[in-house]
């Protein structure tokens, strides 16, 4: 059943788990600025996947109706998404699978490890999901006494390391060679001490490491890209075979999925799995995909279970210019064509969601007055670029303007509680005064008398590092020069002044510092 | 409320302002007119660039061409519904040796069992040529998913007739609810310093033999 919403709206409610920044995204991206390492190995990679990117997507003659179908199918998904959420579950348990509905990260955590639990497990294998990040679901299997092992190789890098992931695709990128091998001789037992930086003789070394647990892995946990509603299958994407292993080996399978990853069916895979690998990777398709629809007989898994995360999507939903976001497919084009993240990477951003795609969906699952995210909206040049990459057209600059607005609406309104009478912000009386200067040559010309205060103000090294009130967020991440010593319209006076007035005047007519009107036409 | 109607009434709150449900429009490529030959040529492009290896041979050909890639590899699996006239050639080199172990309904190989094994040989389902994708649905002459897995290399047959030039042709051939495995290369990973790597926990070597006519 789906028809039209007929009880009382409810509030939204937000997301929690790894979505918060921990500070202010200024702060970490200073910090993140100042590794030389990881700003080379982000360049290095980002410049060399947006190149592969478009040189795979170029080959296609229509990249662009294909992304246009998958704009269409992801808008259809969410306008529908109550009764197709019902058809996948209907399918997917007709076919022996079992569902389970996590209400936010704590629950869905909970389902997992009792899940677990009841296979008398106490380790789990899993492949790559942004999913189970979100919700922290290794911190708190580890906690509940069960192991986690990541497969996936930069996965399992950053794991060994007791570090967090910086990019979506490749999560390890900010480590080099070396870097990686230290690791693995210092944290992966049994490994050949000989063992050197050669990146083939790394994934061999992962390869020994990990063989063992997937041939014992009684259970094993997964993401999905993909589900089809109209058939109830899943669909993992991948490169190294470790989801094959996980997907294929072990009895019981748990994956975690938000409610946002339907398709309706079989025939909109076409143009997502066309979209995705070319965008994501750039190669025409990913080494492996794995299908499945619950439990086949005699094939893989024979305990096939599938938690359906909200965790704030559903209030991400009811924002009506933000809900494309969840149209995202995690393919991180965006973030390889951000000239912000290029520079800052991944963790300055806090959240498992980074880079363009990550300033706008973190704030929405958690809420824009959430302290630590409401700066995130604001990690961005506009530029434009992640919309242009995206293989599903989500719109991200408008939405980051759009959740800029809520962010200084959301603020006002906590000062106006506080206050008897709403007092007017800083931004409200600079607009005002803007809109004064503006309105005339005459004002204009007034505020300029004002300019050798600036240069006042920038000292000897003639740069500003520190704008007063709220224009320190202009300077928080840039120096500004200072004003020069005359305004062009002053220069304009001077040089066009009667001829006598200075040498090289030409014979033009003096102009007066009025703005151009009838009565300055002769 | 349990979690469930909890979660479904908060989506249907989200969407009070019953947003439109847009037409799709389906104007990408959905067909195409290669010839047999130039899918071949195509699709072998693609695998190369993947490091596979490819081998194009006629049907009379394809004993010969398994028993020479058999060579020198220990024991074998091979799904129960593949020809088994095809290791004719392999069988001769061998001399009864039984290097062959079939994975079937009546034997089920275990996971121990694959992981002594040194290859695997099996049928597939269709092919993409734009790129150089072949599917696997467990039909009988592929078998269940973990065999074509566990060995280190997998040898995979292709029919001329089987490959389609773009993934919506292929997809139209498929039943989307079997099992499904789609393989384009051997597993490879870009994890260290994006320098790639054939060969990670997949197959590390991959031979493709496509049979003409
Ligand atoms: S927002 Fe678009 S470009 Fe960015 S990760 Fe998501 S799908 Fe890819």
């Amino acid at each position: 059943m789906s028809g039209t919403f007929l009880g009382m709206p409810s509030l939204p409610v937000f997301g929690i788990g790894n979505l918060h920044e921990h500070e202010p995204f200024p702060k970490a991206a200073r910090r993140e600025l100042g590794n030389p390492q990881l700003r080379a190995n982000l360049g290095h990679a980002t410049r060399t996947i947006r190149d592969k990117r478009l040189a795979v997507v170029s080959e296609l003659p229509d990249w662009e109706e294909l992304r246009e179908a998958g704009r269409a199918i992801k808008e259809s998904v969410m306008a529908r998404l109550p009764e197709l959420l019902e058809e996948f579950e209907a399918n997917f348990t007709a076919r022996g699978g079992t569902i389970h509905w996590a209400r936010d990260a704590g629950e869905a955590n909970r389902i997992v490890a009792a899940l677990i639990r009841d296979q008398g497990a106490t380790e789990v294998v899993k492949v790559k999901s942004m999913a189970t990040q979100e919700i922290g679901l290794n911190e708190y299997l580890e906690e509940q006494g069960i192991a986690a092992f990541e497969t996936d190789l930069a996965e399992l890098i950053v794991q060994l390391d007791h570090d967090k992931p910086s990019h979506i695709l490749v999560p390890a990128i900010h480590k080099n060679r070396s870097q990686v091998r230290d690791i693995f001789l210092r944290e992966m037992e049994g490994v050949d001490p000989e063992l050197t930086n050669e990146p083939a003789r790394l994934a061999a070394a992962a390869r020994a490491h990990l063989r063992r647990k997937f041939l014992s892995a009684k259970v094993a946990v997964s993401g999905a890209n993909f589900a089809l509603a109209d058939s109830g299958t899943l669909a993992v994407v991948e490169s190294e075979g470790n989801g094959r292993m996980c997907l294929t080996l072990p009895e019981t399978l748990i994956t975690v999925m938000g409610v946002e990853k339907l398709l309706p069916g079989w025939e909109d895979l076409e143009v997502f799995m066309q979209l995705l690998p070319r965008s994501s990777t750039g190669e025409r398709m990913n080494p492996y995909t794995s299908l499945w629809t619950g439990v086949t007989a005699d094939d893989g898994p024979q305990n096939v279970h599938l938690v359906l995360l909200d965790n704030g999507r559903s209030a991400a939903l009811a924002d009506e210019m933000g809900r494309s976001a969840l149209h995202c497919i995690r393919c991180s084009a965006c973030m390889n064509v951000c000239p912000v993240y290029e520079r800052t990477g991944g963790h300055a951003y806090g959240s498992t969601y980074p880079g363009p795609i990550g300033a706008i969906l973190s704030p929405l699952l958690t809420g824009i007055t959430a302290e630590e995210n409401n700066s995130l909206p604001y990690a961005s040049s506009l530029c434009g670029a992640c919309y242009d990459a995206c293989p599903v057209k989500i719109n991200i600059p408008d939405i980051l303007v759009h959740l800029r607005g809520e962010d200084v609406d959301s603020k006002r309104d906590k000062r106006g509680k506080r206050g008897r009478e709403r007092l007017p912000s800083q931004m409200d009386l600079g607009m005002k005064a803007a809109s004064w200067a503006l309105s005339s040559g005459k004002n204009l010309g007034l505020v300029e008398k004002a300019l050798p205060l600036g240069r006042l103000a920038a000292g000897p090294d003639r740069k500003i590092t520190k704008l007063p009130g709220i224009a320190a967020g202009w300077t928080q991440s840039r120096d500004i020069p200072a004003p020069p010593g005359q305004t062009f319209r002053q220069w304009w006076d001077k040089e066009h002044q009667a001829p006598a007035a200075g040498p090289g005047a030409g014979a033009a007519p003096a102009a007066g510092t009025e703005a151009p009107g009838p009565k300055e036409n002769p | 409320m349990n979690a469930r109607a909890d979660i479904l009434d908060r989506i249907r709150s989200a969407l009070r302002d019953a947003p439109a449900v847009p037409e799709v429009p389906r104007d990408y490529r959905r067909a195409s007119e290669l010839g047999e030959e130039e899918l071949i040529e195509l699709l072998t492009d693609r695998l190369l660039d993947y490091k596979a290896n490819v081998f194009v041979e006629e049907a009379a050909a394809v004993p010969q061409r398994l028993a020479v890639l058999l060579e020198g590899t220990g024991r074998y699996a091979v799904p129960h519904g593949l020809d088994q006239a095809l290791f004719a050639e392999a069988d001769a080199h061998d001399a009864g040796s039984g290097r062959r172990v079939t994975d079937g309904p009546g034997h089920r190989l275990s996971v121990d069992e694959l992981d002594g094994i040194d290859a695997v040989v099996t049928g597939s389902a269709v092919a993409v040529a734009e790129t150089g994708t072949i599917i696997l649905d467990a039909g009988p002459d592929q078998g269940r998913r973990v065999i074509s897995l566990v060995p280190d290399r997998h040898i995979c047959i292709v029919s001329a007739g089987d490959i389609t030039a773009i993934l919506p042709e292929a997809l139209r051939r498929l039943d989307g609810t079997r099992p499904q495995t789609w393989i384009s290369g051997p597993s490879a990973t870009s994890d260290i310093e994006l320098e790639r790597v054939e060969g990670v926990h997949g197959p590390r070597t991959l031979d493709v033999v496509i049979v003409r006519g």
